[in-house]
């Protein structure tokens, strides 16, 4: 039973993880219908810049602050560049030109910074930390803390201030929203800089986990299950999604990968999406759509 | 003047029979090391490109598919004891399209980006999977095969370059005509159908279940045959790490460059990714090297390799969405339609 307990609270806070990576999608995917690969990609780059900053000599607020800016700098770049042109085609041409985007920003985080692992230390010593005979990684608990606060920060932005609304009024019907006059081209580069910024977090609470190296990049891959089983629309989903991915790797990886080798954490996560979309093909706070000929 | 029976008008001639001339003139590293690798880097083209260009289903699933290729090749030699080349290979691409069925249902009840993680999971499933049952590599200390000697209808395909090659332009050409056929059949028209809105095509009574069922497993039949080439004509030995994610992404961007729903696209498309690389290494050494000095590593060189692909992928999907191949047609039609003409029909 401890096993167990320890197994699942273990893969629970560990999904927070990967809901903060979610997020970042969902925003991107609920504002322009953009399943958005590159995410991994800045969240490497912002988490570098801000190592390689504060390796500079920068302090570490001067190195967040500026982080912050060079990110929104990239995220506006990135909307009129590589969007604009390709506004109003299909979803699949999107996809294909974050996998390039996702490309070209790999390669100039690592040309330009490196390509070593990184330690990136928060000051948060990862003291292991027992309640009764569980065994919790202080760590984990940290993360929880600060995906918990970002969506709560992300749930007043939407639902509090003007462009948040607007945010969501692009999000639910884009013509409709272009005609009552909200610029729809200024409304993506704020939600890529909100998405990036997310993946700065994200970056920071990964990086302080396991260093910051071109790995991060590939948390997309781990995030795409998460979003599967969510439903690419939902903030909400991310955050359960991720709880489930967590808990379902944690406890597959003890009950069942020590019977059949192991390892199986590459692959438990896509055969769990796969099993809860022929229940919620649209995932599970997903919206359903109706498509007419 | 076309053969128009096989669909090939005289630049595809040349350019076949200038294949086929490749061991006469070329030397062996050419051959070997520059235009086989392209061939089959085009036959999984193909594949990829009947699922996503075709019938409009995304994959990144290419690289399981290839390295499932070369495993069952192994098994059926090693295990099954078929020791002749072709039909090993026949039936490796067989039960790479069963494996590709298995990982196609779900799409049966989904669509659009959640089929994607349908091929994600058969791409990280297939990679454990080869890595731990030792079954597939024999009880090896390293999941690593070698095809025991096989034969070759009297040919000796183990050690003569110039029968691999020639074998695997044969190959590649034969399933190259039964793309065009399966194309141009009403599986292909299908699909295509089925890409352009799928509830438009079941309104019109095509059945999208089993056409993209369909399309799974025609297209891992190529993919595994690919895949068994790259092994053990191209690298020699059968590997895992030969066939990760950024194999499929390889795979994914040939299509996308060279052309989508294009048969002739995937060739252009696989020459140009697998030698761009090659030639921005040889630019970058011969006039940034001097510049750079000693500072130049590989890793600087694969940093510059990604940031170009990224660029030119994001450019083509910009300016010429259907690849290379529509500029080679726009270019050839320049010549075709001169002087310009209003062309009318004759009745």
């Amino acid at each position: 039973m401890t096993l167990f307990l320890e197994a699942l609270i273990g893969g629970l806070l560990a999904g927070t993880m990967y809901s903060l990576v979610a997020i970042g999608f969902v925003l991107i995917f609920k504002a322009s219908g953009v399943f958005n690969y590159a995410q991994g990609a800045m969240l490497l780059f912002s988490a570098l810049t801000l190592v390689s900053l504060n390796e500079f000599g920068f302090p570490f607020w001067a190195a967040l602050v500026m982080t912050i800016i060079i990110t929104v700098i990239g995220a506006i770049l990135i909307e009129r560049i590589v969007l604009r042109p390709l506004a109003n085609r299909n979803v699949m041409t999107l996809f294909m030109a974050t996998l390039g985007l996702a490309y070209v920003i790999e390669g100039m985080a690592q040309g330009i910074m490196g390509a070593e692992i990184r330690g990136f230390d928060v000051g948060i010593e990862d003291l292991p930390i027992f309640w009764g005979d569980i065994l919790i990684s202080q760590f984990d608990l940290v993360a929880a803390a600060v995906a918990i606060t970002m969506v709560a920060i992300l749930a007043l932005f939407f639902n509090k201030t003007r462009i948040g609304i607007s945010l969501r009024a692009v999000a639910d019907d884009t013509a409709a929203a272009q005609t009552l006059g909200i610029n729809i081209n200024r409304i993506w580069q704020i939600v890529w800089a909100v998405a990036a910024l997310t993946g700065l977090v994200a970056g920071m609470a990964w990086g302080a986990r396991q260093g910051i190296s071109f790995t991060l990049s590939l948390v997309v891959l781990k995030a795409l299950p998460v979003l599967i089983i969510g439903g690419f629309t939902s903030i909400g989903g991310a955050i359960v999604a991720g709880l489930i991915v967590g808990a379902s790797e944690a406890l597959a990886e003890t009950y069942i990968g020590v019977h059949i080798g192991g390892g199986i954490v590459t692959w438990v996560a896509y055969f769990v999406a796969i099993g809860f979309l022929f229940y919620r093909p649209s995932g599970l706070f997903g919206d359903i759509e109706i498509e007419r000929v | 003047m076309t053969f128009n029976n096989l669909n090939i008008n005289w630049g595809h001639a040349i350019a076949i029979a200038a294949l086929f001339i490749v061991p006469m003139v070329a030397t062996e590293y050419w051959m070997s090391v520059i235009v086989l690798p392209v061939l089959i880097l085009a036959l999984a083209g193909i594949g990829v490109n009947f699922l996503t260009g075709y019938a409009g289903q995304v994959t990144l699933g290419a690289g399981g598919f290839m390295a499932a290729g070369g495993y069952f090749m192994f098994a059926f030699a090693m295990h099954g004891d078929i020791r002749s080349f072709p039909l090993a290979l026949l039936l490796a691409g067989l039960a790479t399209a069963f494996v590709g069925v298995l990982f196609g249902i779900p799409s049966a009840r989904i669509k659009g980006f959640y089929v994607m993680v349908t091929t994600l999971a058969a791409q990280f499933f297939l990679s454990w999977l080869f890595i731990k049952v030792p079954w597939f590599y024999n009880y090896n200390e390293v999941p690593n095969v070698t095809l025991p000697p096989m034969t070759l209808f009297g040919f000796d395909i183990n050690d003569d370059p110039v029968v691999k090659y020639y074998f695997t332009l044969i190959t590649v050409l034969a399933l190259t005509w039964v793309a065009t056929c399966i194309i141009r059949s009403p599986i292909g028209r299908n699909w295509m159908a089925i890409r352009d809105m799928d509830t438009a095509a079941g309104v019109i009574g095509i059945n999208a279940i089993k056409y993209k069922i369909i399309a799974f497993a025609v297209s891992s039949f190529f993919i595994g045959i690919a895949g068994a080439f790259w092994c053990f004509i191209f690298l020699g030995t059968a590997s895992v790490r030969s066939f990760t994610i950024e194999r499929s992404f390889q795979i994914l961007f040939i299509i996308i460059v060279g052309g989508m729903s294009s048969i002739r696209g995937n060739y252009i498309g696989a020459a140009f990714i697998f030698l761009l690389p090659i030639l921005i290494d040889y630019l970058v050494k011969t006039f940034l090297g001097p510049i750079l000095g000693g500072s130049l590593d590989s890793a600087t060189l694969s940093n510059i390799n990604k940031i170009i692909f990224g660029v030119l992928i994001i450019f083509f999907l910009i300016k010429e969405p259907e690849g290379i191949d529509k500029m080679v047609r726009d270019f050839t039609s320049r010549f075709k339609n001169r002087p310009l003409t209003v062309k009318q029909n004759k009745t």
